[in-house]
């Protein structure tokens, strides 16, 4: 299945070079995979992976290892930031 | 120094100043700044007096960390009845001057009347003088600080004025300090205009002293400073990519208001977000984006320094836009650009820029030419009356209206009146977005549902500063909510709103609430003010301060009907994103929040409230 995933802030050093300009690299995965799978396999440290949003939706931690990712999703993931 | 005890009183008709002491049982009641500073206000003025009238009142105040080696204690407030609004006004801003008002040994600076003919106020500690302002009267707030400064040879004065949007009576005017902080929303600065009062000069060097405990007033704030430091946010975030860092999380959420809050979510967000400050530009090879700063005695340090690209369409042949000068926060990029489809960061900058420079808050003004560009749009205002086209998405129009604005020129004269008096005059009001004549800030309130409320029972009109559940229901600070639900967002919003009365009445900033909670403010207050702060007394400090300005406002014509949404966001739902579908549930939560509150269902506190307050 395709998904995007999106690193935002300091997390965008993850991603690569081509893919900073828009925060997004299309990744293809094996069905079922987990938020928790896709962040332990693209190596993000798991403390800058404080706010995960799939479709734009929050995930709370206790499901991120649970809660199967679905073809054409899209995972964002930022670190702990405000603004106001 | 906790409170220095003495309060300026300007008389601008008499053209006098005369010191007074504090009123310290009002202080132990209601601390300082926001709190205190309208109670003096609400206690001398006629609630139902015009804004723009000589009777109205205006207040420069601080708190009593203000000044002090708390972190961020550099907070003042202006407090008045807003030109936009006609409500209780209280604008905060940061910067150095407010320190400045303490080390000269000013708790507040209290202005009453009108000066026959423009003036300034000058301090230098005790000394207070109006000066004539003839000379800066059609000036920039940047031209005018540099004259000051010229003036009286001295580069450290702290400098407050309003610029040519005040004078012209630009409806949604600031009060802008050190350049480039401002008292930003509901048209203070307009007040402060029709005083004929340019700017308000402070030297101080008095210095802190006067703190309760020094002993224990140094371990609290180290203490805070530590918490602030070791949180992920405050030390970290905030920091490295400012509250712009925001713009893509609204915009994937669906809560990024866009065309007038036609649609949740901006196409070009990406473009315009705090990410994109800090990409080299493919035209010069250079960031937008400088440095961060920040205001005295911070150390979060949250501000933007930026620099224009030289090349850019609005500043082509214009060095004075060239230099490092501040923004773009989140709020300016949201309105200059996703309210209006603008998504050109550079002018977006530079209609920022144009916005310091002569004091006017970018969010009403980028609101207001969202608003005439949908209007535009209808085919209700023409290119002919504008002055040009002005679709939705058009770069050139926002610099070109940014620039009439402030100069009160042909159609920016009426972008001056804010959104609603605009709306209104076309016969089309539905089409403000805002409440109580003040325009929305950056989140649609149909994707975080406690926003609405917060909104509409906010008491200076439609604000993000007076509860910020988005801390809550999109951040997860301090415990997450559901967004879209409405379930418990009335004592989310009292809650928040109470709390952020208190540090608004303390001197330091809203932004340390992101790590502080009250139980990191008050051993600073407690050590710092006599008087036994407790968190009990803190507690209801805020709530009673929140009652007071309510009952302004009730006094001054103000119903629960003013607790409101437009019907767009009541009728019409969200097209994308996770609310897609939904619309604002403000009538559920509203009978909810005045329960809460302790009022009765017209929105007016019980006699059982007001006795439990103090009130």
């Amino acid at each position: 299945m395709k998904v995007t995933l999106k690193l935002y802030a300091m997390l965008s050093d993850y991603l690569p070079d081509a893919a900073r300009k828009s925060n997004a690299l299309e990744l293809e995965l094996d069905a079922g995979t987990t938020p928790a799978q896709l962040i332990a396999g693209q190596n993000l440290p798991l403390k800058l992976c404080h706010l995960v949003l799939v479709d734009g939706v929050f995930i709370p931690p206790a499901t991120r290892a649970t809660r199967p990712l679905v073809d054409g999703e899209t995972l964002a993931i930022w670190p702990p930031i405000a603004g106001g | 120094m906790g409170w220095t005890r003495k309060v300026l009183r300007v008389d601008l008709t008499k053209g006098t100043c005369k010191s007074e002491p504090l009123n310290m049982q009002w202080a132990q009641e209601y601390l300082g700044q926001r709190g205190l500073a309208t109670k003096y206000f609400v206690e001398e003025v006629d609630p139902k007096v015009d804004p723009l009238a000589p009777a109205n009142k205006l207040i420069m105040a601080t708190g009593p960390l203000t000044g002090t080696m708390a972190s961020t204690g550099g907070r003042y407030s202006v407090i008045t009845k807003g030109a936009l609004t006609g409500a209780i006004a209280c604008s905060n801003s940061g910067g150095y001057f407010g320190a400045e008002m303490k080390f000269a040994g000013w708790d507040m600076v209290i202005f009453e009347g009108k000066s026959p003919k423009p003036v300034y106020l000058s301090i230098q500690d005790d000394n207070a003088e109006l000066r004539d302002a003839a000379h800066l009267w059609g000036k920039t707030v940047w031209q005018t600080e540099e004259i000051i400064k010229k003036t009286h040879q001295d580069t450290q004065i702290r400098v407050a004025s309003i610029g040519r949007a005040g004078e012209n009576g630009v409806m949604y005017a600031c009060v802008v300090n050190d350049l480039h902080r401002a008292a930003g929303r509901s048209g203070v600065g307009t007040v402060m205009g029709s005083k004929n009062l340019k700017a308000v000069a402070i030297r101080g060097t008095k210095g802190a002293g006067g703190i309760r405990d020094g002993k224990a007033f140094m371990q609290a704030t180290v203490a805070a400073k530590k918490v602030l430091a070791d949180n992920a946010v405050t030390g970290q975030g905030l920091p490295t990519y400012g509250t712009q860092v925001l713009m893509n999380v609204i915009n994937e959420m669906g809560a990024l208001p866009t065309r007038n809050h036609r649609d949740v979510q901006f196409e070009d967000a990406r473009k315009i977000s705090g990410e994109a400050m800090h990409e080299k530009r493919p035209t010069d090879g250079k960031a937008q984006l400088v440095t961060n700063a920040a205001c005295f005695g911070c150390t979060i340090a949250c501000g933007r320094i930026s620099k224009m690209d030289e090349g850019h369409f609005s500043v082509v042949n214009k060095p004075e836009y060239w230099g490092a000068s501040g923004g773009l926060e989140y709020e300016a990029a949201w309105a200059l650009g996703a309210a209006n489809g603008v998504g050109d960061l550079e002018a977006l900058q530079y209609a920022n820029l144009i916005c310091n420079e002569d004091g006017y808050d970018p969010i009403t003004f980028g609101a207001t030419v969202g608003a005439a560009m949908e209007l535009y749009d209808l085919g209700i205002l023409t290119k002919e009356q504008i002055g040009m086209e002005a679709p939705f998405g058009s770069a050139q129009a926002l610099v070109k209206l940014s620039e009439m604005t402030a100069k009160g020129e042909g159609f920016g004269k009426e972008l001056g009146l804010g959104s609603a008096r605009l709306c209104a005059k076309y016969g089309k009001p539905e089409l403000s977005m805002g409440v109580k004549k003040q325009e929305f800030p950056a989140y649609d309130s149909r994707g975080i549902q406690g926003m609405g409320l917060a909104y509409a029972t906010s008491n200076r009109g439609a604000c993000h500063l007076r509860g910020y559940t988005v801390a809550s229901e999109v951040l997860g600070i301090p415990v997450k909510t559901d967004p879209l639900v409405t379930e418990g967002k009335a004592d989310l919003v009292k809650a928040f709103q109470d709390a952020t009365s208190v540090f608004d009445s303390a001197g330091v900033c809203v932004f340390t609430t992101f790590a502080w909670t009250m139980a990191d403010l008050q051993p600073q207050l407690d050590a710092a003010c006599e008087g036994g702060w407790s968190m009990e007394k803190l507690t209801l400090l805020g709530e009673r301060v929140w009652n007071m300005e309510r009952l302004f406002n009730n006094a001054a014509g103000f119903t629960a009907k003013d607790d409101d949404l437009p019907p767009r966001l009541k009728t019409e739902p969200a097209k994308t994103g996770p609310a897609k579908g939904k619309v604002n549930g403000i009538d559920v939560m509203r009978p909810e929040y005045y329960k809460a509150r302790g009022w009765d269902d017209k929105g007016v506190p019980t006699k059982e409230t007001l006795s439990r307050l103090g009130l």
